[in-house]
């Protein structure tokens, strides 16, 4: 891995004549990145001057092809104001590609909201998310061990632009950092790596760094999280959600002692946790908490006004590699999340992402259930997911209901951002299933009654 | 409502039924029904409500615990049903389990009694198909509740049968809760009794109903009952064995009928060949001694018919008793001739050691240790009758009189099968559910006639009936006892009085009914529920813990080796291969896993190396106190292992023939591998406050082996509360 970003770092040296087409350049960079989880947050301040003669309407956002691949999240905001007055303003963020890109490098392209003149600056603020970007070494531990991991980066900023002067600092979870990798100037305090400052840094500039630290965080990935969303228009929304959790963090290795576990907490099993934090919509109720065999018994639920809190146990602690599924079921009112669109149609507001607080979901799928009836399906996101439609049958299902099925990759608690489902009903259809029971128990009726006066014999008695 | 004339005691069983009954059939008197509409009504729905009643009673341990599966046999029937029901009817019948009986295996659909399977299939089936889309999981766990229902109502019809429609009513009322039924019914216990009772009391009303009227129909529905009954459950062994008794019984009481003659043959013959097409049965009902039987006395009815006809052509009594005694005789010679051919040359199997252990209860002890380790295979204690029937237990005497008193071809039934099923009921606890039926409706029979006539006693008391019809339908049976009270002036109060003594005793037995069936039948015993120090519940999910945690962290093809109690479990929560299980079928290889178990670590490694075990689980109830573990099932582990491999002797682990874990145990019971996997780290443990470590809450003492070191096997896992513990086996390591 690390001959491999040396030979890459090479590559880029090569390409170190290479000239962005826009011209742009980077008065001031600091980036902070946060490793005390294990998903990695960069805060990226980015102060921009357009020094070419043509306006220039957007900018873009280099990562190489490690990062780019556990990059989950892109967000781009504009600052203006100084201090108390700022103000912030959402960019336009999405990924594209650049014909001459070197090496694999990904782009993201942010446009700006108005274009840049000559001169003209602008402050932004980049948050990118990373996942799976702290790997485990070394990468088997026993039960008494610390979970130590390696972060590798950049010391200076990948960027298709001239930097004039940058810094990156790091945070680890603990002041406990085995090593780091020196980039002049490079020090270490505390919780905190810094890198930099560095001056005039060519565009496509690259010093790989690794970063070793102590992660007792707990790593809980979820390896697939199928949410199911049952709309019933008599008055509630069931959500079903199926999880496939795992320990994301070094395997655990060799015996699991009960005995130091229960007693020695402080020592044993730091890295593993026991214990995970889901946030509920309020007004939730009819919760549940089971897996395949059965109803798990170690959960608590807190209700409130502006959220319910589920705090619940795996069947056991989950080491290194473990893994546990299990489902949590709620129903909430319905009149919270359906609505009336002015064009007659409903839509449902829903909040997308995994509610377990600090997890990674490899592989979300949300599926919105429609009633019997429903017509013209589709729904509205803030970013892009795959969408398909199914059918279900449910308790009485005729025709079957219209499934609106979202499926995304990689996804953070960044990513519980509410969306929409429109569709078209008429409420006639709701009366369609007690008609059919009512209907059942009349023919039933009915035919004791004819049961009763019938003769059937062949003979008459 | 007794003032209302109706001639039936089925009142009676209302009031115990539901008091707000009475409420209602007085509302429908304004309607003016006609007597019979009425009392019509009035049975329906009391019916209607013991069948609701039945189902709820057995609802206990849903509300308690949860719609989970209870034991460990239902475990393998849910797995199997869960099977049949992802891969359809064939693939189930042709299932090879590779994860049983490593390295064996086991032919599943020649193994097994599909009847229960099938049946929870075809309900999940049906209500799929009819748009209810449940988990097959409810399904089972309902499963038996709702044959309980059902049964209520064969028992009704059973017991209308034998005596009247009031004793069925009373008959339904008590078999819908009593505890000796319930105790294998509640709601998650999916087993093969719970459909068999129904298919037993089915098979046996039919053929009381086919031998009463001779008809064909009846004898074929009969025939189909039996049928079903050989799908669902071993027990149908009593039956094949009872019906032919009891014809045996109406030959020798001079009862011999052509009803009899057509009853049981075609319900023989039928219910054999329908028989034979259950895998696990085959020919065995002409090839087993255990339903010789049967064919016996299937012969010697064609002996008697034959004999009917010449006695019917010969007019000479003297030729036909000469006929007779030859025809006799040489019958008789060769049957057992071919018996005794039949025997020898190996073609009919001799008797079963099960068969055995029902007829001597001391038989198991002595020669199969693996019948005699299960608990509810011991002979049965007082106190259980006790528990499981309460007052039935008083109440059978008084039927049997009552039975006696009007003998019939249905009573002359019911009083064999009370008789017969009782005695394997103290032979050992499980049958007491197989008694069940009988002791109901032998008591209702009981109850029924006492109501009956201490109702009709105070009826012809009343001076002025209100309605005149209750003195005509009366009989001359009232009006003698109208004479008779004149000269006994406190026959009314004493009749009062008893009718009050029947409903203080059947209202005891209903509260006694519930209090068990809630304090000690509803238990999964997956799940242990405690009280706390401040009186909160604390539930014990470990079995669960533990087997999940092998479902998901183990590799899927790991070889589990425990002791055969927990296989079926572990194949079914846990979803990995296992050596032995509840089905028992090769003592061998359980005393091998005994024989390892009781072995010194080194070899038992070798042992488990060669069974190719990746891991072994232990039971242990050290820290919680709880008594069912493997250390108090250890000596049957020691006895079965020893059984086949004599290396294992019992006394070895033993000091003064007494089994102990502490300080004064045998030092090969300190050094053993199952002490060792139960007590590993133990002895740095404190249970209780004031106890030193290492102190065994299960045994009440502390261990004698605290520095336990284990050399080819590490601990993987071990539940919250110390019950399961799963220890990995370690490679071996390389030789130099």
């Amino acid at each position: 891995m690390a001959a491999r970003i040396w030979i890459f770092s090479v590559a880029v040296a090569l390409f170190l004549s290479f000239s962005s087409a826009q011209d742009l350049q980077i008065v001031n960079a600091e980036r902070r990145i946060d490793l005390s989880s294990h998903i990695v947050k960069a805060f990226l301040t980015l102060k921009v001057e357009n020094i070419g003669k043509d306006p220039a309407a957007d900018m873009l956002l280099a990562f190489p092809p490690t990062q780019i691949k556990h990059l989950s999240m892109v967000q781009a905001m504009a600052i203006t104001g100084k201090k108390k007055k700022k103000t912030y303003l959402p960019l336009d963020v999405k990924p594209t590609e650049q014909p001459d890109a070197p090496n694999d490098t990904g782009y993201f392209l942010v446009s700006f909201a108005t274009p840049l003149t000559l001169g003209e600056t602008v402050t932004l603020e980049v948050l990118y998310i990373l996942t799976h970007s702290l790997e485990p070494f070394p990468s088997e531990i026993a039960q008494s061990e610390s979970q130590l991991v390696y972060y590798r980066d950049s010391a200076v900023i990948l960027s298709p632009y001239h930097i004039k002067q940058q810094t990156t600092f790091f945070k680890t979870p603990s002041a406990r950092v085995e090593s780091f990798t020196s980039v002049d100037p490079a020090n270490r305090a505390g919780k905190e790596i810094k890198y930099g400052p560095y001056e005039d840094r060519a565009s496509y500039s690259y010093a790989p760094v690794i970063v070793h630290f102590e992660n007792n965080s707990p790593f809980a990935v979820v390896e697939e999280l199928v949410r199911e969303i049952e709309i019933s228009h008599w008055g509630s929304l069931q959500i079903t959600e199926n999880y496939r959790l795992t320990h994301g963090g070094a395997r655990h290795k060799g015996v699991f002692s009960r005995v130091d576990y229960q007693s020695r907490r402080s020592i044993s099993g730091s890295s593993s946790f026991n214990a995970l934090l889901a946030v509920l919509p309020p007004k939730v109720n009819s919760v549940y908490y089971r897996d395949d065999i059965g109803n798990i018994s170690t959960s608590h639920l807190r209700t409130g006004f502006k959220k319910s809190e589920l705090e619940f146990e795996p069947r056991y602690p989950l080491f290194g590699g473990w893994r546990a599924t299990f489902i949590i079921g709620y129903r909430v009112p319905l009149e919270d999340y359906l609505f009336e669109a002015p064009d007659g149609r409903r839509y449902l507001n829903f909040t997308f992402g995994c509610p377990l607080v600090e997890t990674i979901v490899n592989k979300l799928t949300i599926k919105v259930v429609l009633p019997e009836g429903s017509k013209d399906p589709s729904a509205v996101l803030p970013f892009t997911v795959n969408q398909d439609l199914q059918v279900k049958y449910s308790y009485l299902d005729i025709v079957g209901r219209t499934v609106v099925v979202l499926q995304k990759d990689n996804v953070v608690p960044t990513h519980n951002v509410p969306f929409q489902v429109y569709y078209t009903f008429k409420p006639i259809y709701m009366l369609a299933e007690p008609f059919m029971l009512v209907s059942a128990f009349f023919f039933v009726f009915v035919a004791s009654l004819a049961y009763v006066h019938i003769d059937l014999n062949i003979v008459k008695k | 409502m007794a003032a209302n004339g109706s001639p039936k005691p089925e009142p009676m069983a209302a009031k115990k039924a539901s008091p707000d009954l009475l409420n209602s059939s007085f509302s429908f008197k304004s309607l003016k029904l006609k007597t019979k509409q009425q009392e019509l009504l009035l049975r329906v729905s009391i019916l209607g409500l013991v069948y609701v009643l039945a189902f709820i009673a057995r609802l206990f341990s849903v509300l308690r615990y949860e719609s989970m599966i209870h034991e460990f046999d239902p475990y393998f029937n849910y797995r199997t049903t869960l099977f049949l029901t992802e891969k359809g009817f064939y693939e189930f019948w042709n299932w090879f389990d590779s994860e049983s009986w490593y390295p064996l295996g086991r032919i599943i659909g020649g193994t097994l009694y599909p009847g229960l399977m099938v049946t929870a299939a075809l309900i999940y089936w049906t209500l799929r198909f009819l748009r209810f889309f449940v988990h097959i999981r409810e399904v089972c766990v309902l499963t038996a509740p709702f044959f309980a229902s059902n049964t209520t109502l064969v028992a009704y019809f059973f017991g209308k049968e034998i005596w009247d429609t009031g004793a069925g009513l009373v008959a339904a009322a008590l078999i819908a809760i009593c505890p000796g039924y319930i105790s294998r019914s509640v709601a998650g216990s999916y087993d093969n009794e719970a459909v068999a009772i129904f298919a037993l009391l089915l098979t046996f009303y039919l053929f009381v109903k086919a031998v009463k009227t001779g008809s064909l129909s009846w004898a074929l529905g009969s025939a189909f009952g039996y049928f079903y009954m050989v799908s669902a459950w071993g027990g149908y062994v009593f039956i094949i064995n009872l019906v032919p008794l009891y014809v045996l019984v109406l030959l020798i009481t001079g009862r011999y009928s052509m009803r009899l003659y057509v009853a049981y043959n075609c319900m023989y013959i039928l219910g054999m060949l329908l028989a034979m097409q259950i895998r696990f049965v085959g020919f065995q009902h002409v090839q087993s001694g255990e339903h010789m039987a049967a064919m016996g006395v299937f012969l010697l009815m064609q002996v008697f018919y034959f004999l009917d006809w010449v006695k019917h052509q010969l007019n000479d009594t003297k030729l036909f008793q000469t006929f007779l005694r030859i025809t006799v005789t040489s019958a008789i010679l060769v049957g057992g001739i071919a018996l005794g051919v039949g025997t020898a040359s190996g073609y009919i199997s001799p008797w079963t050691g099960r068969f055995y252990s029902l007829l001597d209860p001391t038989y198991a002890k002595d020669h199969i240790p693996i019948i005699a380790s299960v608990s509810e295979h011991q002979p049965t204690a007082w106190s259980s009758f006790m528990f499981d029937y309460h007052i039935l237990l008083f109440l059978f005497p008084a039927g049997l009189y009552f039975c006696f008193k009007r003998l019939s071809d249905a009573t002359i039934f019911i009083v064999m099968y009370g008789l017969t099923s009782l005695y394997f009921a103290g032979v050992m606890v499980r049958l007491i559910l197989v008694a069940t039926p009988a002791v109901c409706l032998i008591s209702a029979i009981a109850v029924s006639a006492t109501v009956k006539n201490l109702t009709s006693l105070l009826r012809t008391k009343q001076k002025v009936p209100q309605t005149g019809s209750a003195k005509g339908v009366g009989s001359s049976k009232s009006s003698s006892k109208v004479t008779l009270d004149q000269s006994q002036p406190f026959h009314k109060n004493g009749a009062i009085a008893l009718l009050v003594g029947v409903f203080y005793l059947l209202s005891r037995y209903a509260i006694h009914c519930t209090w068990v069936t809630s304090e000690a039948y509803s238990s999964p015993s997956i799940v242990l529920a405690a009280r706390g120090a401040h009186g909160n519940r604390i539930i014990f999910d470990d079995y669960r813990e533990a087997y999940y945690w092998l479902r998901q962290n183990t590799p899927t093809d790991a070889k589990v080796m425990s002791w055969w109690d927990y296989g079926y479990q572990i194949t079914a929560m846990g979803n990995r291969t296992v050596i032995v299980d509840n089905n028992t079928w090769n003592n061998t290889h359980i005393a091998t896993v005994g024989r390892a178990m009781s072995s010194y670590e080194d070899e038992a490694y070798d042992i488990m190396r060669s069974l190719d075990v990746n891991y072994v689980l232990v039971v242990f109830g050290g820290v919680t106190g709880y008594s069912s573990d493997d250390i108090n099932k250890f000596l049957w582990m020691v006895r079965i292992g020893g059984g086949v491999y004599p290396v294992i002797k019992e006394p070895d682990y033993l000091v003064n023939g007494e089994f102990r874990v502490d300080k004064g145990a045998s030092p090969k019971m300190l050094n053993c591998l199952m002490y060792k996997l139960c007590y590993y780290r133990f002895g740095e443990l404190v249970t209780e406050y004031g106890k030193p470590t290492g102190y065994d809450r299960a045994r009440g003492v502390e261990i004698g082996n605290k520095d336990i070191k284990l050399e080819h096997l590490e601990e993987a896992y071990t539940t919250s509360n110390w019950i399961v513990r799963i220890y990995r086996v370690k490679p071996p390591t390389n030789r130099l």
